[in-house]
């Protein structure tokens, strides 16, 4: 049976990982060679290196991280941040990465996604959505959810999908480094609207969070950053407890 | 020397760095000729079949002769669904055909199940093979694919996802593949990958 993935993402900002509250206020959380490292030891499934202020500093994910990562482990490895064209994917990708994320680039021009699907395959191409809850409806934001577009978080995932993405990358504004949960009913939504897989992100502080979004949530792959970097859960702890509640996971 | 054959359907980065991480002297063949000197050659892959068509006739008789001259052949992902007849993805343009059948589309099973097939599932063994020893039943691996190959009696593995079981990994004389990632599969991928180099 195919199991539910738990996604470790590193935060990188000047070669070191950091992590914010609702993106704002970074604080230091280590070496992103010596967590990936830690995290393939403890079972982690894949890793996504996330240079959070390259899109605002205009500036690529660097190539030097994700060689200290790709060393340390042969685990799916994805690298999100500043993709802003084929060349930066190709960067990215000759640097190691086995898929990309885009974000702010893909909500530009959507032909990115599948220039890079057809260059690589979709599996290689994910699409990464920051949405917040206004009302009824899920908005989309851009530029590391500085920006808000006129899209439809359920509408650009269904478009996103048609252009060729291989995954769904959710993250919801609203609950990012609250530790509050992932907002379920944003992942679902999504989850039902595309064939493709859902990863659910923002707002994991509990394992049973984790346990929600897989079920009320139905989440492909939950992403997680602060839960894992400071120590205070372990990734092989939190497997067990899915396992135990009947959620397939690699253990 | 192990030949990693570039027909430009993806990125071999991953796969390179296991292998050089298990001790392999990995060389990319610019032209068929190169293939004579290699023990082992590998196959990868990803993305849509069509992309197979780039391994020329002159390839396919280069491959077919290095493996007759005893060297082995390991197929990943894309690369194991050409060792078959073919795939539904792209009609009438043939495979290598060392495996019987046609590699279908995953069934979406109504609108509940994702395709593409990504992430870990289990290997099941129907039976003891080189390519598998001292892997256990059920072990996960990484795969991520839309189309799969049909089982067959040379299935060293074979995996379930929804309705459909497939044959994940093959192994036949000196032919073996994978569906899914041993580059990308931790441990179990490694040893699976060290398993074919040791018998080279």
């Amino acid at each position: 049976m195919l199991s539910k993935r738990i996604i470790a993402c590193l935060d990188v900002r000047d070669g070191k990982v950091v992590k914010g509250v609702n993106f704002e206020g970074l604080r230091e959380a280590g070496d992103p060679g010596e967590l990936a490292a830690r995290y393939n030891h403890e079972g982690i499934d894949e890793i996504v290196i996330l240079d959070v202020t390259a899109t605002m500093e205009a500036r690529q994910a660097r190539a030097q991280t994700i060689r200290a990562v790709a060393r340390e482990i042969f685990l799916p490895l994805c690298v999100g941040g500043g993709i802003r064209s084929e060349d930066d994917a190709a960067a990215a990708i000759d640097a190691g990465a086995d898929k990309v994320s885009l974000n702010t680039a893909a909500l530009r021009d959507p032909s990115l996604i599948t220039r890079l699907a057809s260059r690589y395959g979709s599996q290689a191409v994910i699409v990464a959505i920051d949405a917040k809850r206004q009302n009824a409806r899920f908005e989309v934001y851009a530029r590391s959810g500085t920006d808000l577009t006129a899209k439809d978080a359920l509408d650009w995932a269904r478009e996103a999908a048609d252009c060729g993405a291989g995954e769904i990358l959710l993250t919801s504004i609203d609950r990012d480094g609250t530790r509050a949960g992932f907002d379920c009913a944003l992942t679902a939504a999504v989850s039902d609207a595309v064939p493709i897989p859902v990863i659910a992100s923002g707002g994991a502080g509990a394992f049973e969070h984790f346990a929600e979004v897989f079920t009320a949530g139905a989440a492909d792959a939950a992403l997680a950053a602060s839960i894992f970097h400071f120590n205070e859960k372990s990734v092989s702890e939190l497997k067990r407890f899915l396992a135990a509640r009947a959620i397939p996971v690699r253990l | 020397m192990i030949a990693l054959i570039d027909y430009g359907a993806g990125n071999l980065t991953s796969v390179r760095k296991a292998l050089t991480h298990l001790g392999a002297e990995i060389a990319t063949p610019h032209t068929p000729y190169d293939l004579e000197l290699a023990r082992g050659i590998i196959v990868p892959g990803v993305g849509h079949f069509d992309a197979t068509r780039a391994i020329t006739d002159e390839w396919r008789a280069g491959i077919r002769a290095a493996v007759a001259r005893g060297a082995a052949l390991f197929g990943i992902c894309l690369g194991m669904q050409w060792l078959f007849d073919g795939s539904t993805e792209a009609p009438g343009l043939p495979g290598l055909a060392a495996f019987a059948g046609l590699c279908t589309r995953l069934p979406s099973d109504g609108t509940l199940l994702k395709i593409p097939h990504v992430g870990w599932n289990n290997l099941t063994q129907p039976q003891p093979t080189r390519l598998m020893a001292g892997i256990e039943q059920d072990a996960q691996v990484y795969f991520t694919h839309s189309y799969a190959a049909p089982l067959t009696s040379a299935a060293a593995a074979t995996t379930t996802y929804g309705a459909a079981t497939f044959t994940s990994a093959v192994e036949h004389g000196r032919i073996a593949g994978a569906q899914f990632h041993p580059e990308k599969s931790g441990d179990v991928g490694l040893r699976i990958l060290k398993n074919w180099l040791d018998s080279l």
